[in-house]
């Protein structure tokens, strides 16, 4: 049975190798990074008058940030491109208006000059507002300009002393806006010395971009984090691919293998289409992730349904708490065909899969734009499925070997009371 | 004649390829040393830090971190997970808990262990554990058993006050594995582990051959335990059911002989 399925699927993969190799000659593999794109960190700090204070291992904050940043720009590796920000560094007064729009680039994303950019932190020295917000959205247009939309990764380092002076614009759902253009932007936050309301600031920060938060009392900390996160940008990982579900299955994107990501409202679905050939097994996974406040139980769903509406195979989770993703998957094995037509195309079933998350938005929280939903999709050989509980039929254990003990002792019995028997017949003919 | 020389082969040949398999089974802690263990944890399922089982991790991160690691398990292990939180000097109680999720990122139970866990105000560490379900070499597409591939340990916070949020702690986490042995042997294989990115992964491979261009690449997950992923046709069964067969050669013959008496039928006058 497993045998002679074995040749068959070979054949259909190969198939299905060929033909998708002509019909998508220059298509990218989707979740393919070209390597070329250097990843790229920001480093936005806080130069507001209140780093001024002296209680950072009795220095000053800014102290602290300077002999933290000096350390950080020596141990950058060589394929980071560090840029530095400041925000509050250069206006004094007390307009409100101006206070809030003073933000600077300091030193360009770009390849590092290890001596300049120090030379550029040497001249800091605390002066103005916080204005979080304005900053974070200039800190993204220096990430994501230079030419290349770049798929490398990008983040932006947060350095901050106090919570946000810039009301009404809201630096959290500022960061959730950041995250949902795209770009793969991740930021980390990290305050210095802080209070309980500019905790809960910067960790919304981070959690709407799927950032950290860290709350720093030493230099030795707030360096050695930093370079944790620039080291961490450092790592090659994946970037999705952006794609957008359609609310039905017709004319939802048909994905290949690949990663994606997409934005699902509160209570929204999401359609997607696969080609699942014969003989080949589709494995899809679906994060769904909470990057803001959310109501205490959640629950996301995903299930593979044929183009007719019939339901196939469902992956749900639920949960309650806090979280930052819930996530769940399926596996289709796509039957190979019974009929040996010699059709020289494998028959391609289109599935459809839908996502659908049951997340509740806490009070007070903006549902725009939606929830970031990240999809994996593997189309693979399918499995040789089992004709048997155990492998290969065989047996195991005490009672295996007792039976066979058993019927072994009662077939000699009966064999050779058949030749005794026989040998008597013979005797007395 | 013929019968015990293949049946003494093949039990031969059946010995040689245990022993390797049960060598692999128990790690020397010694043998690799912590040298490679990685001292860093991933923030995503994308981002997970991959690690080998039989090794001690390290990570320091904020209270408040959501830690990913990945590593590998095979079909008949049955994976232990034990994560140790050492928490900063002075805190309030906080809750902790660690996950399990498989390749497909479905959340894997916990068959026993503390998976949750709250340290008391003060306390100075933490330890949950999480012992898996035996990894199976299939299963059928509407369960959720566990099944060869990547495995995502999830640790993070669950419950604590904000005067917390953020404060360093630092985490240790280890993988072993029971072999579970032929008890846990079923029918059936999966084409591929179910490690995520697997497709693309190969495909790329196969457009790098073609065009010579060896360039590392970033994948989902590039998981594979250190002896490769099992074939799935071994199993103790074949030993057992080998020797069952021998066993019921010899009580065949021993019933045979019981028939027979002691050698020469009692009818026959001696000297005849």
């Amino acid at each position: 049975m497993i045998t002679s399925k074995r040749p068959a699927a070979g054949v259909c993969a190969l198939l299905a190798a060929l033909t998708a190799g002509i019909v998508f000659p220059t298509a990218a593999v989707a979740g393919e990074p070209t390597g070329e794109t250097a990843p790229k960190v920001d480093l936005v700090v806080d130069v507001s008058g209140s780093m001024r204070t002296r209680d950072i291992d009795g220095g000053t904050r800014m102290a602290a940030a300077k002999q933290a940043f000096n350390e950080v720009l020596d141990a950058t590796p060589e394929e980071v491109q560090l840029g530095i920000r400041t925000l509050g560094a250069d206006y004094p007064g007390d307009d409100r208006k101006r206070g809030c729009k003073d933000t600077a680039q300091l030193y360009p994303v770009g390849p590092l000059d290890r001596t300049e950019a120090k030379t550029a932190v040497a001249t800091l020295s605390p002066t103005g507002w916080t204005p979080i917000g304005p900053a974070l959205l200039k800190a993204a247009d220096d990430l994501d300009s230079g030419g290349d939309s770049g798929t490398g990764s990008k983040r932006i380092v947060l350095i901050s002393d106090g919570e946000d002076t810039c009301a009404p614009l809201d630096p959290c759902e500022v960061a959730r806006e950041i995250a949902a253009k795209g770009i793969g932007l991740t930021i980390d936050t990290l305050g210095l010395v802080p209070n309980a309301k500019m905790r809960q600031q910067l960790s919304c920060i981070a959690e709407a971009t799927g950032g950290t938060y860290t709350s720093v009392e030493h230099t030795d900390e707030l360096t050695d984090r930093v370079n944790q996160l620039v080291d961490r940008a450092a790592d090659p990982v994946v970037t999705p691919v952006a794609t957008q579900g359609a609310t039905e299955c017709a004319g939802a994107p048909t994905l290949k293998s690949g990663l994606y990501t997409d934005r699902e409202e509160f209570g929204q679905q999401r359609w997607y289409r696969v080609e699942v050939p014969a003989g080949r097994e589709l494995r899809a996974s679906v994060s769904v992730a909470a990057d803001r406040a959310v109501g205490p139980s959640y629950g996301t769903l995903l299930r593979a349904v044929t183009v007719h509406g019939r339901e196939i195979v469902r992956g749900e989770a639920a949960g309650n708490g806090r979280t930052d993703v819930l996530s769940t998957g399926l596996r289709y094995p796509k039957p190979e065909r019974d009929d040996d037509s010699d059709g020289d195309k494998p028959a391609a079933e289109i599935v459809c899969l839908q996502v659908t998350n049951s997340f509740a938005p806490a009070s007070g929280v903006k549902t725009t734009p939606g929830l970031p939903l990240e999809l994996t999709v593997d189309v693979v050989d399918g499995p040789s499925n089992a004709s048997d509980v155990a492998s290969f039929g065989l047996g195991r254990g005490w009672w295996l070997l007792g039976a066979l003990i058993l019927t072994g002792f009662l077939a000699g019995l009966v064999w050779g009371w058949l030749s005794r028997w026989r040998l008597a017949v013979w005797r007395t003919n | 004649m013929w019968m015990t020389r293949v049946l003494s082969a093949s039990l031969l040949m059946l010995g040689l390829a245990a022993a390797p398999a049960v060598a692999d089974s128990s790690p020397s802690p010694s043998a690799s040393g912590d040298s490679a263990a990685p001292a860093a944890a991933g923030t995503s399922f994308r981002t997970a830090t991959e690690i080998e089982q039989g090794r001690t991790a390290t990570a320091n991160g904020s209270a408040g971190d959501y830690l990913y690691w990945s590593f590998p398990a095979d079909s008949g292990q049955r994976p232990t997970v034990k994560a140790t939180v050492k928490l900063p000097g002075t805190h309030a109680a906080e809750t902790w808990q660690v996950d399990v999720y498989d390749g497909l990122r479905r959340r894997q139970s916990c068959q026993y262990g503390a998976q949750i866990r709250t340290a008391a105000a003060g306390a100075a560490s933490v330890d949950l554990t999480c012992v898996l379900r035996t990894v199976r070499a299939w299963s059928e597409q509407w369960a959720n058993d566990p099944l060869p591939g990547t495995y995502y340990v999830r640790l993070t916070v669950t419950e604590l006050t904000t005067g917390d949020l953020g404060l360093p702690v630092d985490t240790e986490l280890r993988v072993d594995s029971k072999d579970i042995g032929g008890a846990a042997a079923v029918d059936g294989s999966l084409a591929e582990p179910l490690v995520p990115g697997i497709a693309v992964r190969s495909e790329a491979q196969e457009s790098q051959s073609e065009s010579g261009d060896s360039s590392d690449s970033a994948v989902l997950s590039s998981i594979e335990p250190d002896d490769g992923w099992s074939s799935g046709w071994w199993s103790d069964r074949w030993v057992w059911t080998a020797i069952g067969g021998v066993l019921a050669a010899l009580a065949g013959i021993g019933g045979y002989a019981l028939t027979r008496g002691s050698g020469r039928p009692s009818r026959v006058p001696p000297g005849a």
